[in-house]
């Protein structure tokens, strides 16, 4: 049996459900009527003690989605989703006013998860390992549960709470950049976001400051047949810097849970962000039962000139993923980044890339992406690169690399360019490889174990991406590569 | 340390080896020399255990374990190492990661612990500079962009730290100036150890000019034809290989 050909029965063998994170918190939770309807809206809008502008936007989302179709262009497949079979909102019964005060079943599950919510246990945890500290908002279902560091962020000037919060605290800056980036008339999606939205984070940084720490958020999907819809937006104000890492687990279940979020980042002049993703939803079971489905809009607005936004993903959870993190370089002299790693096993069909859109002068973009098939998954790498007409001096580079593990997995790649002016330089490079018998053989002859080969070659060709991620989660996300391709390889 | 009885190996339907006898005791180095295509680059991936070589027939036993029983990183760990007439671009991974897995992959095969990062950093500042290796060389991705004289330099580099008991050279000289076979003649010889024996597999005479090997083989057909000293190896250069070729036919 030649080495692939064993590497195939591994895969087939592989034991999906080792899914580490499957496991189910046990907490009441208060959940709106199952279903959608304007009631469900309303709903949900007065839960949040929200303000009549706020309720409006939703219902006119709404409204606007009943006329929507359900998109099909993305190379994936799955039943119809009845989205009259979800709960829309659903919240933990003690809602927790501080970190205290939240369901000590809740901090149990943060903690199983590897994500300490107490400001003292995230001292000693997260600074011990890395010299540098994390705030962390925490969303469980449809709430944001905690928010740690808070009062420390303040001092700097940096707003970072539950979206629902910052409607409460700071409507008008909410009002002033909600769905300026993307619309709640965007895509089928967004737009029932828009409608039924529960939380999310929000980030403002002012003028001119760095954002002391990293950022981050950790979603955790609880309720069964409960959709996830949360709503990030993020603002750096002139010449402000602010990194943010997202990251995402859900229990082990046979229904498919639906997840579509929308993240809307704003740079103004001279700012930069750049946002990470470790995205580990459940991917379902070894024949492709349950799991999530997760369709998401992110998109970046350099609005000012010399923005930067740098998105970084690492992807190798849900059933389904459609998901393409764009950025919008409207500032002259802008740059946006995505790097990307996908993973696909067992059933996962993964539709994910980026849309690169130059309107300003001399502005830049880089694509980095590298797509890992095993199993029999089928992951396609999606783009968009355009340059406007008035778009002088727009360059890109592209690169799209696949590895395939096996013979029954697909890697697929569909680049569009469109360039509306003489002077835009758009670059791709593409490749597509297996892992050839010969190198793990070679691994194999200095010692290493099958796994240990497919592992350290997998890893040698995300390397370019893994360096972009914040240095606590690169090795975080180096762990997670080689747990998504257990099995399989290691 | 090592004793071939009577092997026969095939690739799918195709038998290569056919009857190989061959012992090699500790602290010798053993030359096979045969005409391309006579089989002995098979004989190096059986012994080292490449997945789609079928051994029929015959045993290996190498230091009273019987290797044919063991994978292909059990039989590294205990002690095979094969130089690649080819090395193998293993893009993205650090020569000096790749290094270091596999030595504490092998240490952990044989429960021995792994290798502290400043003394493995040691290590291999000793070892590189004695087969002209660059730090620059150690962070590129494994082989890649390499020269030819590169990348066996870089085999013999992971000989040096892996430390094994038997090494296997696979035309050890193919593609080397004189300069360079220079250079992996002196590593080789450099590990010469009463406790580390060799087999130097070449059609070529020149590199047993450098390294001086104990006994030489005649391999044509699938087995070993003619065994001698060093001075077989010049007969060889003289007369060629057609006769045994014959012979053996």
């Amino acid at each position: 049996m030649s080495a692939v050909q064993e590497t195939v029965a591994q895969v087939r063998a592989i034991d999906v459900d080792q899914y580490k994170y499957g496991f189910v918190t046990d907490i009441e939770s208060e959940k709106a009527p199952k279903g959608l309807s304007e009631d469900t809206v309303r709903y949900i809008s007065a839960k949040k003690g929200e303000p009549e502008w706020m309720l409006a936007w939703r219902l006119d989302a709404y409204r606007r989605w009943l006329g929507l179709q359900e998109p099909t262009w993305a190379r994936v497949s799955y039943p119809q989703i009845d989205f009259q079979d979800y709960y829309y909102f659903a919240q933990p019964k003690r809602a927790p006013q501080s970190v205290d005060e939240i369901d000590p079943e809740i901090l149990k599950t943060y903690e199983k998860l590897g994500i300490p919510l107490r400001e003292r246990d995230a001292l000693l945890g997260i600074e011990g390992a890395s010299g540098s500290r994390v705030a962390v908002d925490a969303v469980f279902d449809s709430v944001s549960v905690a928010t740690t560091f808070k009062a420390e962020l303040a001092k700097a000037g940096v707003i970072f709470c539950s979206i629902s919060e910052a409607l409460r605290e700071h409507p008008d800056l909410v009002r002033q950049y909600l769905g300026s980036v993307v619309p709640a008339s965007d895509n089928f999606y967004a737009t029932l976001n828009a409608a039924v939205f529960s939380d999310g984070s929000f980030v403002y940084v002012p003028k001119g400051v760095r954002c002391p720490m990293e950022l981050s958020t950790y979603f955790r999907i609880n309720e069964r047949n409960t959709g996830q819809f949360e709503r990030t937006l993020i603002i750096a104000d002139e010449g402000a810097y602010v990194s943010y890492l997202e990251g995402c687990t859900a229990p082990q279940r046979d229904e498919n849970q639906l997840h579509a979020a929308v993240v809307e980042l704003v740079a103004l002049k001279d700012a930069e962000i750049k946002y990470s993703t470790v995205q580990n939803w459940y991917p379902g079971d070894k024949d492709g039962k349950g799991g999530i489905y997760n369709f998401v809009t992110k998109r970046g607005d350099c609005r000012g000139d010399n923005s930067k936004i740098s998105w970084t993903q690492v992807e190798t959870g849900s059933a389904i993923t459609w998901k393409y993190p764009s950025c919008i370089l409207r500032g002259d002299n802008s740059r946006g980044e995505f790097y990307s790693i996908a993973i696909s096993n067992g059933h996962q069909q993964v539709d994910s890339g980026t849309k690169m859109v130059h309107l300003g002068k001399n502005t830049s973009s880089r694509i980095i992406s590298k797509g890992i098939s095993a199993g029999r998954s089928n992951n396609t790498y999606r783009g968009l690169v355009s340059a406007h007409r008035k778009a002088t001096g727009a360059r890109n580079f592209t690169n799209c690399d696949s590895l395939l593990i096996g013979d029954t997995c697909g890697a697929h790649t569909v680049p569009y360019m469109e360039a509306k002016n003489a002077s835009a330089v758009f670059e791709h490079e593409a490749t597509t490889s297996k892992i050839s018998d010969d190198q793990l053989f070679y691994c194999l002859q200095r010692g290493l174990s099958q796994e240990e080969a497919v592992a350290l070659i997998v890893n040698g060709f995300v390397r370019d991406v893994l360096q972009q991620l914040p240095m606590e989660f690169a090795v975080e996300a180096q762990k997670l590569i080689a747990v998504s391709l257990e099995g399989s390889v290691g | 340390m090592l004793e071939i009885k009577n092997l026969h190996a095939r690739i799918g339907d195709k038998e290569i080896i056919k009857g190989l006898d061959l012992t090699i005791p500790a602290g010798e180095v053993h030359a096979i020399m045969g005409p391309n295509g006579s089989g002995k680059s098979t004989l190096s991936y059986v012994l080292s255990g490449k997945p789609g070589y079928e051994v029929t027939q015959g045993s290996v036993t190498f230091l009273g374990e019987d290797l044919l029983a063991l994978s292909a990183d059990q039989r590294a760990a205990a002690g095979i190492f094969l130089a690649f007439q080819y090395p193998v671009e293993v893009p993205g991974v650090a020569n000096m990661t790749f290094l270091r897995s596999a030595l504490n992959a092998q240490r952990r095969t044989r429960g021995e612990e792994e290798i502290s990062t400043p003394d493995f950093l040691r290590l291999v500042k000793e070892k590189a500079p004695l087969l002209g290796i660059s730090q620059e060389m150690l962070r590129r991705g494994v082989n890649v962009g390499f020269s030819g004289g590169e990348k066996k330099r870089n085999e013999i580099l992971q000989m040096a730290l892996l430390e094994p008991k038997l090494c296997v050279l696979d035309e050890a000289d193919s593609g080397l100036d004189i300069d360079a076979l220079k250079v992996v003649a002196d590593g080789v010889n450099g590990l010469r150890a009463a406790d580390r024996a060799f087999l130097v597999i070449t059609h070529y005479q020149r590199l047993l000019d450098y390294i001086v090997p104990d006994v030489v083989h005649v391999f044509a057909a699938g087995r070993i034809v003619r065994t001698g000293g060093k001075e077989l190896a010049l007969e060889l250069e003289e007369t060629g290989y057609a006769a045994y070729s014959q012979d053996a036919a």
